[in-house]
């Protein structure tokens, strides 16, 4: 008797976290997103400190230079490639956990992290534009770092700290102008990979 | 000591309909195809189990059209919130008389 109602209870608080938290996300999830970010980095660096041409002037005039198209490919490639793994190992880890991947709270943590991150890629377009690009790495440091805060009520709530942190770097970053890519590596590349390795072993998965 | 098993709702007594119970708790609302997609039912079990809530008055049903689509929505009452709180904590008073 005891047994079936342990089962019972248990049964109850399933069902309420399975249809109001996503947790299918997965510890490599973060890990590879880390390492295409530093990868990204790396080839970022050379492009803009080791070229003949100072890139920061070729995009502020509007001249889309060999390096500033690389270099717009780059962070294309990175982005794609992170939503990518994402959601492949997310899938992967519902699959195991014989769950689906789009439940109603993964739809509506995707939708409440859309709002912030389409707001800062507008406003990192217009910061192009307007040839304030030393301020886009802070920028969208920030808003990823509100779109995880967001994404916390709808996943495992320490995505909360991870955002906050986002933030911390991304506000620091911007006060020291012309570091962008230092701030930008250590938030989305080596952030992202110690949060990784800390799902990975708390969670197993 | 007082018997709690009379306190047991005779509603909760089966799986599915606790299930979309403990969902509708949490959830403002929800539809027929995420009740389905997160328990992995069939329509028709879903829907005997959905009826027989329906006639407790302990779910509310709303039905409106998304496009040309039928969507229909549904929400715990505040009876069957009462309901369902009194179950679980009949559940957990048998549990903790029994140790």
């Amino acid at each position: 008797m005891e047994e079936k109602i342990q089962k019972e209870l248990s049964h109850i608080r399933a069902m309420m976290e399975r249809s109001t938290r996503f947790l299918s996300l997965s510890g490599w999830a973060g890990i590879l997103a880390g390492i295409y970010a530093l990868t990204g980095a790396f080839f970022a660096y050379k492009i803009i400190y080791r070229s003949d041409t100072i890139i920061y002037y070729d995009i502020t005039g509007g001249i889309f230079s060999k390096g500033a198209i690389t270099l717009l490919g780059i962070a294309l490639a990175v982005f794609l490639l992170t939503l990518a793994t994402a959601i492949y190992t997310s899938s992967a880890t519902a699959r195991k956990s014989g769950k689906t991947l789009w439940t109603p709270a993964a739809l509506k943590m995707l939708y409440n992290m859309a709002i912030p991150l389409l707001t800062g890629g507008i406003l990192s377009i217009i910061l192009i534009q307007k040839g304030t690009i030393g301020l886009v790495a802070p920028i969208t440091l920030i808003f990823y770092g509100f779109s995880l805060v967001l994404a916390a009520n709808y996943t495992y709530s320490n995505v909360k700290i991870l955002g906050i942190l986002e933030i911390i770097i991304g506000v620091i970053g911007a006060y020291y102008q012309g570091y962008g890519l230092y701030f930008w590596a250590l938030g989305f590349g080596v952030l992202h990979i110690v949060y990784g390795v800390f799902m990975y072993v708390k969670y197993k998965k | 000591m007082k018997n709690y098993f009379q306190d047991l709702d005779k509603a909760f007594d089966n799986k599915i309909r606790l299930g979309i119970m403990s969902v509708l708790m949490v959830n403002e609302y929800v539809d027929f195809n995420e009740l389905k997609q997160l328990m992995s039912l069939t329509d028709g079990n879903l829907a005997s189990h959905i009826k027989s809530l329906e006639k407790s008055e302990y779910i509310t049903v709303n039905k409106s059209f998304l496009g040309r689509k039928p969507n229909t929505k549904y929400s715990a009452t505040e009876l069957g919130k009462k309901a369902f709180n009194k179950h679980v904590d009949a559940l957990e008073k048998i549990l903790k008389g029994g140790k």
